[in-house]
C-alpha cells in the first residue's frame, strides 16, 4: 500500500489525488468500525494528540476529539480563551510548552491564515490544520468530497456549486482544491461582494443567479453566512440575501431534477436553507457529520503511521 | 530464490475436504456456528470451505464473514511497510455463537491475537476455535494453537510459506520459499 506523501495535513493544496483516495479508502474501513457495537480500535494507544483551538469551534473540535478517542489516542485540549495566550505568550512558545509534554500530533485551529504552515516549520510534531482563518479547512473539504462520493458513487465529472460567502470561507477554498483534484466541475455562486476578485483564476465557474446555478449542478454546498467575519456590509440585509441566495423547497421543486444539498454547519435555518430543505431526503448534512469522524480517523491514522518510533 | 511445493492442487483439495469434515463433526448443522475468514488471505480459505460445506455437504445457511485486523495489530508504526486496511463484513450476530477463525498460515500467532481482540467489537462469542491450512510449528510468539490444521510445517525464519489460490493467483498450491 502507498502512504501519504505528506507528514502534515496543512491544506488540500499540498495533497495529491492518490493521497485523497488513500484517505477515502481508509475512511471506508473506519466508517465500518464506527458502526460496530464497540466503536474503538487500539491503533494509536501510544500516541498523544493536542487539540489547540485558538478560535471557537464546536463541531470540528468534537469530531476530532471523537476520532482521536476512537483510535485510542491520549488527548489533551487547549482553548485560547482560557490560556496564557491572553497573557501575551507567542504561538511557538505555547506549542513548544505543550510539546514538552511529549505530544506527537497537533490539531490546530487558528484565526490567522498560514498558522499551520508556520508551526510545521518550527516544531517537531505532525500538524493537522483544523481551519486557519479564511485560508483552508482541509478535513472539511475531505469529508465533503467523501460524502459526495458516498451519495453519488463518484466525484469525477459531477457538477458542484458552492453557494454563499466565498470571500471569507476556508471551506470554499479547500473544497475547490479537493473537488478539482478529484475531477469535479466546480462553480461558485453568491453576491458579487462575497466573491473574491480573482476566483476565476482557480478554474471555477462563477454565477450570481442561484436558480441558474442549481439548474447546472448535481450538488449544492450551501455555506454559512459568517456574520462574525463581516467587517463591512456585504449585502443590504439578511432578508435580501435569503431571497436571492437561500434555498427553499419551492425553488428545489421548480427544478427538473433532484440535487444533493450539503452544508458544513452550523446552519442558519431560514437564511441559507429553510428547515424543510435541511431536513429533507435530498440533504446529506447529517451524513457529512458522521463521515467527518471517519475521515478524521483516517487522516490521523495515516499521519500517525509516519511518526517515527 | 528457491521454492519447494508443500501441497499441490490435488492435495489442497483433499485437505480442504478433510477440514470441512472435521468442522461438521464438531459443529453439526452450523446453526450455532459462524465462520470468520481473517483478512487478507484467510478469506480465500474461508470462502472455499464455506463453498465445500454448502455445495458438497449440503449444509444450509452457512454464516460466513471476513474480519480485518489491521487496526488491532500490535506492529503499527513498527514495520517497514504501512499497514493496509481491508474490508470487514460481518452481517450477523456473533454474541453467544461458536466462532471459527480461519486463516491460511499460523506463524507467530500475533494475527490471531489481534483477531481475538477485534471480534470483541462485535459481541461476546460463546467460544472461538482456530482453523488454519498451514501450521508453522516452533515459531510461535504467543500461546496460540490451531484446533484444525491442514498441514504442519517446520520452517526456519528466513523461509516463507506461500499459499496460492485459484481465485487470485491462478492455482491452488502451497510453497515453501527461501527468501
Amino acid at each position: 500500500m502507498s502512504e501519504l506523501s505528506v507528514n502534515h495535513l496543512l491544506g488540500i493544496k499540498y495533497l495529491t489525488k492518490q493521497d485523497i483516495n488513500l484517505i477515502f479508502e481508509t475512511a471506508d474501513q473506519f466508517k465500518e468500525v464506527i458502526n460496530r457495537p464497540i466503536k474503538k480500535v487500539p491503533s494509536l494507544r501510544d500516541i498523544t494528540i493536542a487539540n489547540l483551538f485558538f478560535e471557537n469551534s464546536t463541531r470540528t473540535k468534537l469530531s476530532f476529539e471523537l476520532a482521536e478517542k476512537r483510535l485510542s489516542a491520549d488527548v489533551i485540549n487547549f482553548s485560547a480563551s482560557q490560556s496564557s495566550v491572553k497573557k501575551g505568550e507567542t504561538l511557538i512558545d505555547t506549542v513548544n510548552n505543550i510539546l514538552s509534554m511529549k505530544v506527537d500530533m497537533v490539531v490546530m485551529r487558528h484565526p490567522n491564515p498560514g498558522a499551520g504552515v508556520f508551526l510545521s516549520k518550527h516544531v517537531n510534531a505532525s500538524i493537522i490544520n483544523a481551519g486557519d482563518g479564511a485560508h483552508e479547512h482541509p478535513t472539511q473539504a475531505l469529508l465533503d468530497s467523501y460524502s459526495i462520493r458516498e451519495k453519488l458513487g463518484t466525484v469525477k465529472g459531477k457538477n458542484v456549486v458552492i453557494v454563499g460567502d466565498i470571500l471569507h470561507s476556508r471551506v470554499a477554498l479547500s473544497n475547490i482544491y479537493a473537488l478539482q483534484l478529484l475531477g469535479a466541475n466546480v462553480m461558485v455562486c453568491g453576491p458579487k461582494t462575497l466573491l473574491p476578485k480573482y476566483i476565476k483564476d482557480l478554474g471555477v465557474k462563477v454565477e450570481t443567479n442561484l436558480k441558474k446555478a442549481l439548474e447546472w449542478c448535481d450538488v449544492a454546498n450551501m455555506l454559512r453566512v459568517q456574520n462574525e467575519r463581516m467587517d463591512i456590509s456585504y449585502f443590504p440585509s439578511t432578508r435580501e440575501y435569503t431571497q436571492q441566495f437561500g434555498v427553499n423547497k419551492e425553488l428545489l421543486d421548480s427544478l427538473d431534477k433532484e440535487i444533493v444539498i450539503m452544508h458544513p454547519g452550523p446552519i442558519n435555518r431560514g437564511v441559507e436553507i429553510t428547515s424543510d430543505v435541511a431536513d429533507s431526503k435530498q440533504a446529506i448534512i447529517l451524513n457529512q457529520v458522521e463521515n467527518g469522524v471517519a475521515v478524521r480517523m483516517a487522516v490521523i491514522y495515516l499521519l500517525a503511521s509516519k511518526i517515527k518510533q | 530464490m528457491s521454492q519447494k511445493v508443500l501441497l499441490n492442487s490435488k492435495e489442497v483439495n483433499i485437505t480442504l475436504h478433510r477440514l470441512a469434515c472435521q468442522l461438521i463433526e464438531n459443529h453439526d448443522d452450523f446453526s450455532e456456528t459462524v465462520l470468520i475468514g481473517i483478512q487478507p488471505r484467510g478469506k480465500y480459505l474461508a470462502d472455499r470451505l464455506a463453498k465445500i460445506l454448502s455445495e458438497d455437504y449440503k449444509i444450509k445457511n452457512i454464516q460466513l464473514g471476513h474480519l480485518d485486523i489491521t487496526f488491532f495489530r500490535d506492529d503499527f508504526r513498527r514495520g517497514d511497510k504501512p499497514l493496509e486496511a481491508n474490508t470487514t463484513i460481518i452481517d450477523f450476530i456473533v454474541e453467544d455463537k461458536n466462532v471459527v477463525f480461519i486463516d491460511d498460515v499460523l506463524y507467530t500467532g500475533r494475527s490471531i491475537r489481534s483477531a481475538l481482540t477485534a471480534i470483541q467489537s462485535f459481541g461476546r462469542p460463546k467460544d472461538i476455535e482456530l482453523l488454519t491450512l498451514i501450521d508453522r510449528r516452533f515459531s510461535r510468539h504467543l500461546p496460540i494453537q490451531p484446533n484444525y490444521k491442514g498441514r504442519q510445517v517446520d520452517a526456519i525464519d528466513n523461509q516463507k510459506v506461500k499459499v496460492k489460490w485459484v481465485e487470485n493467483e491462478g492455482e491452488d498450491a502451497v510453497y515453501l520459499v527461501d527468501k
